[in-house]
C-alpha cells in the first residue's frame, strides 16, 4: 500500500479517537495566534495544566462511572468536604502530612463505596443517590467550616502538591534540568514500548503498519512529548500537580486497557445482564468503580485545598459538572461501555484551554459559559455522528 | 413529470388485469459499497399469503424496508407498483396512508400503555382536536374482536404475553384500514399454540381480502399456509414457488435458499459413547419472589457425559428458568433441592461458581443478555475466560487476537476480522461468537437455550455440526428448544417440561412430535 493511502485509511478508521486531539490542537493554535503567542507561553501552559489537575483526576474516575452506566453528582462537594477535613487534620489537629493524605484517600474510598452500595445493592438510581450525597456533603462542608470560616493550611509539603514544582537540580539555558531528563525518559520508554509491542505482533504474524507509518508515529509523538516538556521546563519545570495527574492517568489507563478488571468494567458497561451471565460480579465492579471515584474525589480535594492553601466553605462547587463535561467531550458514551481515560483527560484540557484562552482574550464570563456549552454539545454531536457512520 | 403520469396509467391498466396488488420491479439497493439487493422482482397478488424466505442476509428485511418507505424513494433503484400506481414513498407514513402496514420482529408497542391506547397510538380518534377516549375504547373492542383477542382493552401491554402482543400489533394495523400486511418473523418468539392462532388469523384476514407478506424461517408454516413463496438469495430473486401447483415443499425451499441440497438437516453422530452422570438435580424447586410463585417445581433430571439432553416444552414452561437456577442463579430465585456436579453436591452463589464447576450457559436472547454487542468479536470471545489470555492479570492482546482467530476459522464466523463489532454480524454468526465465548472456557456441560432461534438453515446445520463435534470431544449438552424437529433430530434423551415440572422423559428413539406435544400441553 502507498504511504499516503495507508496514512489516510488509518486516519479515517480512527477519526473518533483522533478527533479530540485534532480539536485540542486547533483550539490551542487558534488561541496562540489570537493572543500573539501568549497562550502557548510556558507560564500560561503551566498555569493551565495546574488548574486542570483537580478536575482531571475527577474526570478519570467519572469516565469509569459513566462507562458502567451510572453518574456521580456528589464528587464536587465530596472533594470540598474531604479537602476541608485534610485542612482540619493538618492545621487544627496537627496530624503530619504523610498520615493525612493516606487517611483522606481511604476516607474517599469509604465514601465512594457507600454510594456504590446504594446503587448496586439497594438499587437506587445513581443520579438520585449521588444527588442526595451531594446535598449531604455540601452540608457537611459547611458544618466543618462553620466556626472558623476559611481554614488556612500552612503545611509547606502539603501546599506544594497544588503549587510546587519538582525540585531543581540545575538549569540548562534557563530550562529545568530534571524536567528535561524526565521528558527524555518518557520518550525513551514510549519508543521502547512501541517497538516491543510491534515486535510481539510480528512474532504472532499479525499485520502491522508499514515501517514508514510506524516511524512517523514514533517521531510525531516524541516531538509532542518533547515540546510539552520544553514548554513546561521553561517555567519552573513539571509541577507536582501535573506529575500526580499523569501518574493517575497512567495507572488508570493501564488498568482499563490491560487488566481483567478493566475488561470487566467495560463488559458491565456494555451489557450488565450479559456480564452477569458471563460470570462477572456486577455488584463488585460497581463497588470498585464508585470506590475509585471516591478516592479520586479525595485526591481532587487535596489538590484543590493545596492549590488554594486553604479550605473554603464553597470548595468543590460545580466540580462534578466540569468533570462530567470533560468526560463527554473526551468521547465517553452516555449509553455506557464506551470511553477512554486518556480521552477524558484531553477533554479536561480542552475545556481548560477554552477558559484560559478566553480569559487571555478578555472574553466576558457570560460568553465563556455559552461557548463552553456549545463546545460540549458539538463534541457529543461529533461523537454521535461518527458512531453512526461506523455502525 | 409527464413521463411518470404515463407510467402510472400504463401500470394501472396492466395491474388490474393480472390481479397484482404489488409489483416490485428491478429493485437494487446499496449500503456503502455492499449490494444488499440487486434487480429483485417481486409480485404479490391481491388477497394471497405470500412468504419471503431466504437465509439471514438474503435481503428479505431490506426489501420490505424499501417497500414501506424506511429507505425512501431515491435511495434505491427500480419501481414499486402498488395498486396499479408507481409509488414514491418518502417516509414510512406515506406507505401507511396507502394501506401498507409492517409489523417487525421486535414489537413496537408501549409496554406501559393500555391495549386501546396502543392500538390507536399515532392514529388517535379525535373530535375537535381532542381525543375521544370512549369512542377509542369502543373501536378498540371491535379491532380486538377481529383479531380474536379476548382481553380487556384497558390491560397494560406489559401484562400480556408475546403472542397476545403480536395480535395487538395486528389490531393496530387493522385500525388503519390495512390492505397489505407485512409481518417480519411474527412467530419467531411465539410458542406452537400462539403460532397456530396467528396463522389461523392470517387465513381469516385473507378471506376478508387482506393481502399478507410474511418473512419466516419456519418452513413448516410456509408449507402450511403459503399461497406463494418467493425465495431470495444473496440479494437476488431466485424463484417464486406456487402452492396451488404443489411447488412449496421443504426440499424445494431449502434447495433454492442455500443453492444446494441439504441431505439431512440434522447431521448424524455415528459413534455414541455415553459415560457417567455429570449433572444431576433432585427435587429441584425455584421460587421467584417477584412473581410470587414457584417457576420450577420438583425437577429431577440428570445428564450423562457425551450426551445431548433435549428439554422440550412450550414457552413459559420454566425451561429457561430451570437453566438459570442451575447456572449460578443470576435472578436470585429461592432454591430448594439438591444439585450434583460430577457427583459432588454443589451450591452455587454466583454464575462464576457455576462456570468454575464446568458449566456454561448460552442464553436464549443472545442480543439481550448474551453478547456485548458494542464490543468486537475478540472481546466477546475472551470475556468469560480472560485469565486464559491474561497470565498474571495483564491481558496479552496478541494472544487474544490469536484465540479469537482460531474460533473464527474453526467455526467459520463470517466477518472481515476479529475486530468487527458483534452488533454488525448476522444472527448465525452472532450465535457462533456466543458459542466460541463459552468453548474458550472449556466447560464440561454446555447448556444451549434455543441455540438456533432466528438463524437460517445453513447456519443451523453448522451449529448442529459444532454440537456433535463437542460431544465427540467428551462434552455434554443440554439443549432447550421450542423446535420439535431439532429436539427430535439432535437429542439422545428428551425431557418435556410444562408449568415448571418435568412431565416426562423419553429416549430419542421412542420419541415423536405427538408424544412430546401431548406431554407439553398436559
Amino acid at each position: 500500500m502507498n504511504f499516503f493511502t495507508e496514512a489516510k485509511t488509518m486516519l479515517k478508521q480512527n477519526i473518533r479517537d483522533y478527533g479530540m486531539y485534532i480539536a485540542l490542537f486547533v483550539i490551542m493554535l487558534t488561541f496562540t495566534i489570537m493572543t500573539n503567542g501568549l497562550f502557548i507561553s510556558s507560564r500560561n501552559i503551566s498555569n493551565l495544566l495546574d488548574a486542570t489537575g483537580y478536575i482531571a483526576v475527577l474526570a478519570v474516575g467519572m469516565t469509569l462511572v459513566i462507562v458502567i452506566r451510572h453518574i456521580d453528582l456528589s464528587v464536587g462537594f465530596a472533594a470540598g468536604f474531604m479537602g476541608a477535613i485534610a485542612a482540619i487534620m493538618l492545621s487544627q489537629l496537627g496530624v503530619p502530612v504523610y498520615l493525612t493524605i493516606p487517611i483522606i484517600l481511604v476516607l474517599g474510598i469509604v465514601i465512594g463505596m457507600f454510594n456504590g452500595v446504594l446503587v448496586a445493592s439497594v438499587g437506587i438510581p445513581a443520579f438520585v443517590s449521588s444527588l442526595a450525597a451531594m446535598l449531604i456533603f455540601r452540608g457537611a462542608l459547611l458544618q466543618v467550616t462553620e466556626k472558623t470560616g476559611t481554614i488556612i493550611v500552612r503545611d509547606k509539603a502539603f501546599n506544594a502538591l497544588g503549587n510546587g514544582y519538582l525540585p531543581s537540580i540545575g538549569e540548562v539555558g534557563g530550562l529545568s534540568l530534571l524536567s528535561l531528563i524526565i521528558g527524555a525518559l518518557v520518550i525513551l520508554y514510549f519508543v521502547y514500548a512501541e517497538i516491543s509491542k510491534r515486535r510481539n505482533k510480528i512474532k504472532y504474524k499479525f499485520e502491522v503498519p508499514s515501517n514508514q507509518i510506524f516511524a512517523l508515529k514514533l517521531v510525531f509523538v516524541s516531538i509532542i512529548i518533547a515540546y510539552v516538556t520544553w514548554i513546561l521546563a521553561g517555567y519552573n519545570g513539571f509541577s507536582w500537580t501535573v506529575v500526580i495527574t499523569l501518574i493517575v492517568v497512567a495507572i488508570y489507563h493501564f488498568l482499563t486497557t490491560k487488566t481483567v478488571l478493566g475488561r470487566h468494567i467495560y463488559a458491565v458497561g456494555s451489557n450488565p445482564e450479559a456480564a452477569h451471565l458471563t460470570g462477572i460480579n456486577v455488584k463488585k465492579i460497581t463497588y470498585i468503580v464508585f470506590g475509585s471515584m471516591g478516592m479520586l474525589s479525595a485526591l481532587s480535594g487535596i489538590l484543590y485545598t493545596a492549590r488554594l492553601q486553604s479550605a473554603t466553605t464553597t470548595a468543590g462547587t460545580l466540580f462534578e459538572l466540569d468533570a462530567i463535561a470533560a468526560a463527554y467531550v473526551g468521547g465517553v458514551s452516555a449509553a455506557g461501555g464506551v470511553g477512554k481515560v486518556t480521552g477524558s483527560i484531553i477533554g479536561a484540557v480542552v475545556m481548560a484551554s477554552l477558559s484560559s484562552g478566553m480569559n487571555l482574550l478578555g472574553v466576558g464570563i457570560s460568553y465563556q459559559y455559552m461557548i463552553r456549552g456549545a463546545v460540549l454539545a458539538l463534541a457529543v454531536i461529533f461523537d454521535v455522528i461518527t458512531r453512526k457512520k461506523r455502525g | 413529470m409527464g413521463g411518470s403520469i404515463l407510467d402510472k396509467k400504463n401500470g394501472g391498466s396492466a395491474k388490474r388485469a393480472d390481479g397484482n396488488i404489488l409489483e416490485m420491479r428491478g429493485i437494487s439497493k446499496n449500503f456503502t459499497g455492499v449490494k444488499a439487493l440487486s434487480d429483485v422482482n417481486f409480485q404479490v397478488k391481491k388477497g394471497e399469503i405470500h412468504f419471503l424466505v431466504g437465509e439471514n442476509g438474503a435481503g428479505k428485511s431490506t426489501l420490505m424496508k424499501v417497500l414501506s418507505g424506511v429507505y425512501p424513494y431515491g435511495t434505491y433503484e427500480g419501481d414499486i407498483v402498488y395498486e396499479g400506481t408507481v409509488q414514491q414513498f418518502g417516509k414510512i407514513s406515506d406507505s401507511v396512508k396507502t394501506g401498507i402496514a409492517i409489523i417487525y420482529q421486535e414489537l413496537a408497542l408501549f409496554p406501559d400503555l393500555s391495549v386501546y391506547e396502543n392500538i390507536f397510538a399515532g392514529n388517535e380518534v379525535k373530535r375537535g382536536g381532542v381525543i375521544d377516549w370512549n369512542e377509542t375504547i369502543i373501536q378498540a373492542r371491535e379491532m380486538l374482536r377481529k383479531v380474536k383477542l379476548n382481553v380487556n382493552p384497558e390491560t397494560l401491554i406489559r401484562d400480556l404475553g408475546v403472542g397476545k402482543q403480536q395480535l395487538v400489533e395486528i389490531a393496530k394495523a387493522l385500525s388503519k384500514d390495512v390492505k397489505l400486511l407485512i409481518l417480519d418473523e411474527p412467530t419467531a418468539a411465539l410458542n406452537e399454540n400462539d403460532s397456530e392462532n396467528l396463522l389461523e388469523l392470517l387465513r381469516e384476514l385473507k378471506n376478508q381480502g387482506i393481502t399478507c407478506i410474511m418473512i419466516s424461517h419456519k418452513l413448516k408454516e410456509v408449507i402450511a399456509i403459503a399461497d406463494k413463496a418467493t425465495v431470495l438469495r444473496d440479494g437476488r430473486t431466485i424463484c417464486t414457488l406456487d402452492g396451488s401447483k404443489g411447488e412449496i415443499t421443504e426440499a424445494a425451499i431449502i434447495k433454492n435458499m442455500v443453492g444446494r441440497d441439504i441431505e439431512d438437516i440434522y447431521p448424524k453422530r455415528p459413534d455414541k459413547r455415553i459415560g457417567e452422570t455429570i449433572l444431576e438435580v433432585k427435587n429441584w424447586t425455584a421460587y421467584d419472589s417477584e412473581l410470587g410463585r414457584n417457576i420450577v417445581k420438583n425437577v429431577d433430571l440428570h445428564v450423562n457425559k457425551g450426551e445431548i439432553v433435549g428439554i422440550a416444552g412450550l414457552m413459559g414452561s420454566g425451561r429457561t428458568e430451570f437453566a438459570l437456577s442451575v447456572f449460578g442463579n443470576p435472578r436470585n430465585y429461592k432454591l430448594d433441592g439438591e444439585l450434583f456436579v460430577d457427583g459432588r453436591k454443589r451450591n452455587f452463589k454466583h454464575t462464576s461458581d457455576a462456570i468454575k464447576a464446568g458449566i456454561a450457559y448460552v442464553t436464549e436472547d443472545r442480543k439481550g443478555d448474551g453478547l456485548f454487542l458494542i464490543q468486537d468479536i475478540k472481546s466477546n470471545v475472551s470475556a468469560a475466560n480472560l485469565k486464559g489470555i491474561a497470565p498474571g492479570g495483564v491481558i496479552n492482546d496478541n494472544e487474544e487476537v490469536k484465540v479469537a482467530n482460531d474460533y473464527k476459522s474453526s467455526m467459520a464466523i463470517k466477518a472481515p476480522s476479529v475486530e468487527q463489532i458483534v452488533g454488525n454480524l448476522s444472527g448465525g454468526n452472532q450465535q457462533k461468537v456466543s458459542l466460541g465465548k463459552w468453548l474458550f472456557v472449556g466447560p464440561e456441560l454446555l447448556i444451549l437455550d434455543e441455540p438456533t432461534r432466528g438463524i437460517d438453515v445453513g447456519a443451523k446445520f453448522e451449529i448442529y455440526t459444532i454440537m456433535n463435534k463437542l460431544i465427540n470431544q467428551g462434552m455434554s449438552i443440554i439443549m432447550i428448544s421450542s423446535e420439535l424437529g431439532e429436539v427430535l433430530g439432535m437429542s439422545d434423551r428428551i425431557y418435556v417440561m410444562a408449568e415448571g415440572r418435568i412431565k416426562g422423559e423419553i429416549a430419542a428413539e421412542h420419541a415423536d412430535q405427538e408424544k412430546i406435544m401431548q406431554l407439553a400441553t398436559q
